[in-house]
């Protein structure tokens, strides 16, 4: 390989360094470092207690971490320390650029207004003035989350779970955000409908390029939504890499035990 | 790893692989060690060695599905070489969608997807529109004679043995580079055997170099340039 | 503390005409002080909504303490004020705090809009347009217009540090969504000089474009939510709306029963137990300003005046007793 060139990587869309939270002398997570490409899917994963949420809760920002840096590629300006930017800059960030989808539809979705105007919402706050194409806009991407567009005026406390965590998602991905923070986007769903969302998912992110960080406790979701593995326990990121690699070769004691603790079907 | 010549595609060395099963007692089980290997444009090197001597470790290895514990495994990936073992996943994602293909032993899909979807989706990765990805998916599916009715079902109610051609059709269904195959004919009757050896030979044709492991004597036969025995690195260890 | 004595308020001429007992205008100087400051905040960021100390007064919240306050702590002995319910001079309310500023502060009243110097209202602006030298307090029961949507203060007021209106418009989507139209007709939400979203208050959503650029200062004072806000004289504020469905104000098909008035906000009054009913001016004193000019109305009946062919508004003036109507009872 005499002059081969070398690899080019793009440029991260978010690089973490040393990203560590202590709730007093209690450690949510420690030393957390990887870098997220665009398009690129990481899963998370650990038992309740693990540091998951909470390191998900820093790097998207809702939480400033006890030390290290959360660094954010923008559109205009680069890579940006996410606690460093202004508090406007980082919440117009977060419902622009970013979608985060939680786990109780309750906290992610405004429960006293229609389906339509929280999917339009999101237009709305950044300027779109014209109801017409914001009910257009609400119509096309309750469609793309195979919802039923003859209850776009309906309350969300009318629907399903299932059909709460698409609208969810539907709110999160009409300003095209390019990256999106799952947390455990399907644990209290039945498991028939945990599966038509986790396809829905994964269509979306396969078709969109969407980078993602997904928090969960269920190897199967990662293993078939994530390209990449962060395994965690105890606030430290005990194994990463592959998801396939880390689930069909786990190194670390931990990693097998979790592994080998999946029933089988 | 300086001096690889143009038909160089992969190479391995130092190649080093043990399991530690930790809730075993930490029981440790040698698989292979300091491998070196070198797979070339159009051949097809054949992994050899009694059962449970490790190929399909090593043929997975190479895909960077299990981790090696020392050594290189170098892809030529277009113009670059990238070295699988300390390559970021990233990098590995990117690698295995362009130059390396793998079929492995058993059908590991995604539930609940149409079998013409699981086929096309890798090429629409790649950037083909989806009625080119489509007709590309179609005409492997009718070669491996899955029938035309199965094509809009998910393959896991399918039998063991569309669901081994559904497996050779999503890694054939592109020109990868590299193909590494496990097992590819083991549960397929004669017509379906001839397709694939058909298809390894073909890809022969344009180039590829193929690494697989080959039970059945005629086939190895038929697409086999050489053989490369798993064993030697063991007794060399 | 020697400009509290100095204050004009304390002028020997108010000390009496004043009821004895109390300090002018009922609240002591240093409360005035107080929200006299608030005040001044409020017009050097039109809009915003400054906390304030608002005092128990003698009175319960939702009868207008945050207007009195504000009030009490503008008005000034040679002041002439106003107070209107619901655009009406002689309902409770407006005759009760009428009365109390001239027993506290010993202020002249009047029910006229072009003499008065100051102006408390609650549910109305005037139809008369007002001047560069008068004041219009507004009394106000919930003064964060993103109160609906938002629960937590410090939230919607991160919201308006951050400028983050988007979700205002959610509920207008929502109207529309359901009635093909903005259906919301008072407290209607502004946006003032291009800033701050605010509420303008419970008045009819027909009010809202006098508030742009008016002459007069407006003050807005909310007691039980302690918060004061305002819009400086000659002050853009322009309601919220869609491109595609633009902000409109309330027309009737009706002119006032009793005036004539086309150009009016007009209120519906029952006349009998069989569902008669007729419309006419919520403002009382634009109403009986225009009587006394000679403008008269069909007395609400509409096949009079088709009759007649007197021209939809304005009907002659003489030709009905239209004063004998109950127009009082507007509450």
């Amino acid at each position: 390989m005499t002059a081969a060139p070398a690899f080019r990587m793009p440029d991260p869309l978010l690089q973490v360094r040393g990203l560590t939270h202590r709730y007093g002398p209690h450690i949510g997570c420690r030393d957390v470092s990887f870098d997220l490409y665009p398009g690129e899917v990481l899963g998370i994963v650990g038992e309740s207690g693990s540091g998951k949420t909470t390191l998900l809760k820093c790097v998207s920002g809702q939480m400033e971490p006890t030390e290290g840096s959360v660094e954010y590629e923008t559109r205009d300006a680069g890579l940006i320390d996410l606690f460093r930017m202004s508090e406007a800059r980082r919440r117009l960030l977060m419902r622009t650029d970013w979608g985060i989808v939680y786990q109780n539809p309750r906290d992610g979705l405004r429960m006293r207004v229609s389906a339509g105007a929280n999917v339009g919402e999101r237009l709305m706050a950044i300027g779109d003035r014209h109801y017409g194409h914001i009910r257009s806009e609400a119509v096309d991407w309750l469609e793309r989350v195979e919802m039923d567009i003859g209850r776009i005026d309906d309350m969300p406390h009318t629907f399903s779970g299932g059909m709460q965590q698409r609208l969810q998602i539907a709110r999160n991905l009409v300003t095209k955000p390019r990256l999106v923070f799952m947390d455990e986007p399907t644990s209290g769903l039945d498991v028939s409908v945990q599966a038509r969302l986790l396809d829905l998912v994964r269509g979306l992110v396969r078709t969109l390029g969407i980078a993602c960080v997904i928090v969960t406790h269920d190897l199967g979701v990662v293993r078939l939504l994530s390209h990449r593995l962060m395994v965690m326990k105890g606030g430290n990121v005990v194994e990463s890499g592959l998801t396939d690699q880390v689930l069909d070769d786990p190194q670390h004691p931990y990693t097998q035990l979790l592994v080998s603790s999946i029933l089988p079907v | 790893m300086t001096q690889f010549d143009d038909t160089v595609m992969l190479h391995a060395q130092g190649l080093s692989k043990h399991f530690v099963l930790h809730n075993q007692g930490g029981v440790k089980i040698d698989v292979f060690e300091k491998v070196e290997f070198t797979a070339r444009q159009g051949e097809c090197v054949i992994l050899a060695g009694p059962s449970g001597s490790g190929k399909s470790t090593l043929l997975r290895s190479l895909y960077a599905n299990y981790k090696p514990q020392a050594g290189s495994i170098y892809v030529r990936h277009g113009e670059a070489w990238v070295d699988l073992c300390a390559a970021r996943p990233f990098q590995i994602m990117e690698v295995r969608r362009d130059t390396l293909g793998y079929v492995s032993q058993f059908l590991r899909v995604i539930p609940r997807v149409a079998t013409l979807d699981l086929v096309s989706e890798p090429l629409i990765g790649q950037g083909l529109t989806e009625e080119a990805a489509r007709k590309r998916a179609e005409t492997i599916l009718a070669r491996l004679r899955i029938p035309e009715a199965l094509w809009s079902l998910p393959p896991s109610t399918f039998s063991g043995g569309e669901q081994q051609r559904v497996n050779i059709a999503m890694t054939f269904v592109q020109d990868y580079p590299i193909l590494l195959l496990d097992e590819p004919t083991a549960s397929l009757d004669k017509d379906n055997r001839e397709t694939v050896i058909a298809l390894i030979n073909e890809a022969k044709g344009r180039g590829a170099a193929i690494i697989g492991i080959f039970h059945d004597a005629e086939v190895r036969a038929a697409v086999g340039t050489r053989s490369y025995d798993v064993t030697e690195a063991r007794q060399a260890a | 503390m020697a400009d509290v004595i100095d204050h004009p308020s304390r002028t020997a001429a108010a000390e009496t005409r004043a009821a004895t007992g109390y300090n002018f205008a009922y609240l002591d100087e240093q409360t005035k002080r107080m929200i006299r400051r608030a005040i001044l905040k409020g017009v050097a960021v039109p809009g915003y909504q400054v906390p304030f100390g608002s005092r128990e007064m003698p009175l319960p919240y939702g009868w207008g303490t945050g207007g009195i306050q504000v009030t009490a702590a503008v008005i000034g002995p040679d002041d002439t004020l106003k107070v209107i319910d619901q655009g009406a001079d002689d309902t409770t309310n407006a005759v009760n705090i009428r009365s109390f500023f001239a027993k506290t502060a010993g202020v002249a009243t009047t029910e006229k809009t072009v003499e008065a110097s100051v102006i408390q209202t609650r549910h109305r602006i005037p139809e008369t347009p007002l001047s560069e030298d008068q004041i219009l307090v507004y009394q106000v029961p919930i003064p964060e217009p993103l109160r609906w949507l938002e629960p937590r203060e410090t939230e919607t007021r991160k919201m308006h540090a951050l400028e983050e209106y988007g979700a205002m418009h959610v509920s207008l989507y929502e109207d529309i969504a359901k009635y093909g139209r903005i259906t919301k007709s008072y407290n209607y939400p502004v946006k003032v000089n291009g800033r701050y979203v605010m509420s303008p208050s419970p008045i009819p959503k027909f009010d809202n474009p006098k508030m742009d650029r008016m002459p007069a200062l407006q003050l807005f004072g909310a007691g039980r939510e302690k918060r004061i806000y305002a819009v400086p004289p000659y002050t853009r504020v322009k309601s919220l709306d869609f491109e595609d469905h633009p902000f409109t104000i309330e027309t009737w098909d009706q002119c006032c029963a009793l005036c004539g008035a086309g150009d009016s906000y007009l209120d519906e009054v029952v006349t009998d137990d069989k569902g008669g009913k007729m419309y006419v001016c919520s403002d009382s004193d634009y109403c009986e300003q225009r009587r006394e000019a000679g403008h008269v109305g069909d007395g609400g009946d509409p096949a009079y005046a088709a009759r007649n062919q007197i021209p939809a508004g304005d009907a002659p003036a003489g030709d009905e007793p239209a004063g004998d109507e109950p127009a009082g009872d507007k509450q």
